[in-house]
């Protein structure tokens, strides 16, 4: 019998903890990324910029009188994972818009959950273009890999003066495959050709034998649309092998860790990205300040890009006063020339983003502005 | 021809490598017909050891370079050993006389706890192992190079495999090793010490997967408590490639795949890179189950 009450009361407690209290005077804003694994500084800079966004916001009052909070999920870099972490957000935490994914994989794992259960999503930084497809709550405040595709061939070829590349791109993933094709129409179309186009699998840590037989083709570049870890990892064997070709890439490469990973290696190389630090806008620098003091580091253009979808969220939750999920899907699809820390963010008919990227060249463990490109 | 000479280069490092840890695979399953599937952490935990062992050495003292380096690998084979040793005193040796199934499934059950485990206390992010050597890069004609670390991985390699050559085949420890192989009851019963015999072999199969793990975070500087997991599949595959229990068959078996694998990669795709390990695998146990240098004997696994 006192085993049987003592089951009982462990059952009531567990589900009075299971169902926490819901405080009124929060609005719960939720985040999901790669917060651990091979891209584990996507996923921290991202939360971290909005964790800056939402503090300013509660230091000026809050959203009509309430206090924004952040519930952030790991996945640890697993499609999967992703997933599971929009539908914890919505049916568990209720949020009332969820921010992210970085890798466009990620967000097209986690974009129709957010769209069947009508919860805005915006991610701040997945430029694959399927990613707002996959319905009308789905908003992105970055460029789209078309765009950066062009850029980064223009630049190849008007800038650098290059006519030959090569291609090695991660097949696992969405967004270098995408970003890959959309480089190759710009740069046949300037007349370029692509020489060699080889493939690798995220996760893969010997690349030397697409090195060596993209070495006996001489091209003057290679273009690796990948994510930084790999990317560190490709430049090292390529310069291993006497491949000394300048090496191109996309926002995929924007991480502290590339230069720690590449080292010297990453010489001569160039990647197009959502901002740069040296911008002198005053709020880019602004924002610079706040998150060095609040983190101790350089932000990347990830922690600017998740600064940004934040403030885009808050603008739109300041026009409710009443949070209605419809309403909220309205007044973010309204956002117009919202003058960001990533450049100036106008939501078009598809519900992305268009605006500048930058040119960025890595030399002496930072990136230096090379140029910018408007659409 | 200088791109097949490359490959081949890439090839043989890579294939050195897997010798090293399929040897550990062969020498377990040697002694106790037992296919230890937590080698691929104990690689892991040598790459981890090599690493702090680094890094302790580089915040303490201002050693030179090659005695930096020898200490990292040292130290690496040393907590792979113990990893090792741990793991057949609390996990194997209770089960020595249990139905293989239940020692089978204890292994798998070391993998796992070793892999997590690991990303509990490393973290699960990859850690970059760092440049213990100055690269210098050798031209071999052709437009091939081969490099400092390469050149170092087959020294490596090669002498770690003569001295348990030696081992083996030279020594009273190594008679004794082979005789468990025969039969462990009648080892026990002429007076063998059948337990320290068990124990050393797993000391010495840890400590050669230790060293793999420093080789291969040299030539692949990125590693997580996860690493282990292909490298140990295709040292198994190897290991079974070659003839499971055969030493001199393991190296041969490692090459092999090192050589196909990089020919693969290198000629068709990486697509079908790990893919063909697996391929091999299941063509030697249809063709010819007992691998290459390996006996035939009807296996009860």
């Amino acid at each position: 019998m006192l085993r049987k009450l003592m089951g009982a009361f462990v059952l009531t407690s567990l589900v009075l903890v299971g169902c926490s209290k819901k405080d009124d005077n929060v609005i719960l804003i939720g985040n999901f990324g790669s917060m651990t694994g091979s891209e584990a500084t996507f996923g921290t800079s991202t939360r971290d910029g909005i964790l800056l966004a939402l503090e300013e916001a509660n230091n000026e009052g809050g959203v009509n009188g309430k206090r924004l909070e952040l519930k952030a999920y790991d996945n640890q870099g697993k499609p999967e994972e992703a997933r599971l972490n929009v539908e914890k957000l919505i049916n568990e935490d209720k949020v009332v818009a969820v921010l992210g994914e970085v890798a466009s994989t990620r967000s097209l794992a986690g974009a129709p959950v957010a769209q069947q259960n009508k919860v805005p999503m915006i991610t701040p930084s997945s430029t694959n273009p399927e990613v707002t497809k996959k319905g009308d709550y789905i908003f992105r405040t970055c460029f789209i890999d078309p765009f950066q595709g062009k850029v980064m061939a223009t630049f190849a070829v008007n800038t650098l003066k290059f006519k030959k590349a090569a291609i090695l791109r991660d097949s696992k993933s969405d967004y270098s495959m995408g970003l890959a094709n959309f480089f190759t129409d710009t740069f046949t179309s300037l007349g370029g050709v692509i020489v060699a186009d080889e493939k690798y699998v995220s996760g893969d840590v010997d690349f030397k034998a697409q090195l060596t037989s993209l070495k006996s083709k001489k091209v003057d570049f290679i273009y690796i649309p990948g994510y930084y870890t790999e990317v560190g990892l490709i430049a090292r064997q390529a310069r291993d092998l006497g491949l000394n070709q300048p090496l191109l890439g996309g926002d995929g490469w924007d991480s502290p860790k590339l230069v720690e990973i590449g080292g010297a290696a990453l010489k001569d190389a160039y990647f197009s990205n959502h901002y740069t630090a040296e911008d002198p806008r005053p709020e880019v620098q602004k924002f610079i300040e706040n998150y060095k003091k609040k983190f101790n580091i350089v932000p990347d253009g990830l922690a600017a890009a998740g600064y940004d979808a934040a403030k885009i969220l808050i603008n739109a939750l300041k026009t409710l006063p009443i949070i209605d999920m419809a309403k909220l899907r309205d007044a973010i699809a309204a956002t117009r020339d919202y003058l960001g820390v990533t450049g100036k963010i106008t939501l078009n008919a598809n519900r992305d983003a268009e605006k500048s990227a930058v040119v960025l060249k890595v030399a002496d463990g930072t990136f230096k502005y090379v140029e910018t490109v408007n659409p | 021809m200088g791109e097949l000479l490359q490959h081949t280069v890439n090839g043989l490092a890579l294939g050195s490598i897997y010798a090293l840890v399929a040897l550990g695979y062969t020498m377990v399953f040697g002694v106790l017909s037992l296919i230890n599937f937590a080698h691929g952490e104990i690689f892991m935990m040598g790459a981890f050891a090599g690493l702090y062992t680094h890094r302790y050495v580089m915040s303490h003292f201002a050693a030179p370079q090659w005695i930096l380096s020898l200490l990292v690998l040292v130290g690496a084979m040393l907590g792979s050993a113990i990893v090792g040793l741990i793991i057949e005193k609390f996990a194997y040796r209770p089960l020595r006389k249990s139905p293989r199934i239940n020692i089978l499934i204890t292994a798998i059950g070391a993998s796992l706890f070793l892999q997590y485990g690991g990303q509990l206390v490393f973290g699960a992010s990859p850690q970059f192992f760092p440049d213990i050597f100055t690269k210098t890069t050798f031209n071999l004609g052709g437009g091939a190079t081969i490099d400092s670390n390469q050149i170092l991985i087959f020294i490596v390699a090669i002498v770690l495999m003569a001295m348990l050559q030696f081992l083996v085949f030279k020594t009273q420890f190594g008679r004794a090793m082979r005789a468990i192989s025969h039969s462990l009851e009648t080892s026990s019963v002429i007076g063998i010490n059948v337990n320290k015999i068990i124990m050393i072999t797993f000391i010495i199969g840890s400590s050669l997967a230790g060293a793999a793990g420093v080789l291969y975070g040299v030539a692949y500087p990125k590693i997580d408590p996860i690493m282990g997991l292909m490298p140990g599949l295709k040292a198994f595959v190897a290991a079974v490639l070659g003839g499971i229990g055969n030493i001199t068959g393991a190296v041969i078996g490692a090459l092999i795949l090192g050589l196909s694998e990089t020919y693969v990669a290198g000629y068709l795709s990486s697509t079908y890179r790990d893919a063909l390990a697996f391929i091999i695998l299941i063509l030697v146990l249809l063709l010819r189950p007992s691998g290459i240098l390996g006996t035939k004997k009807i296996e009860k696994v």
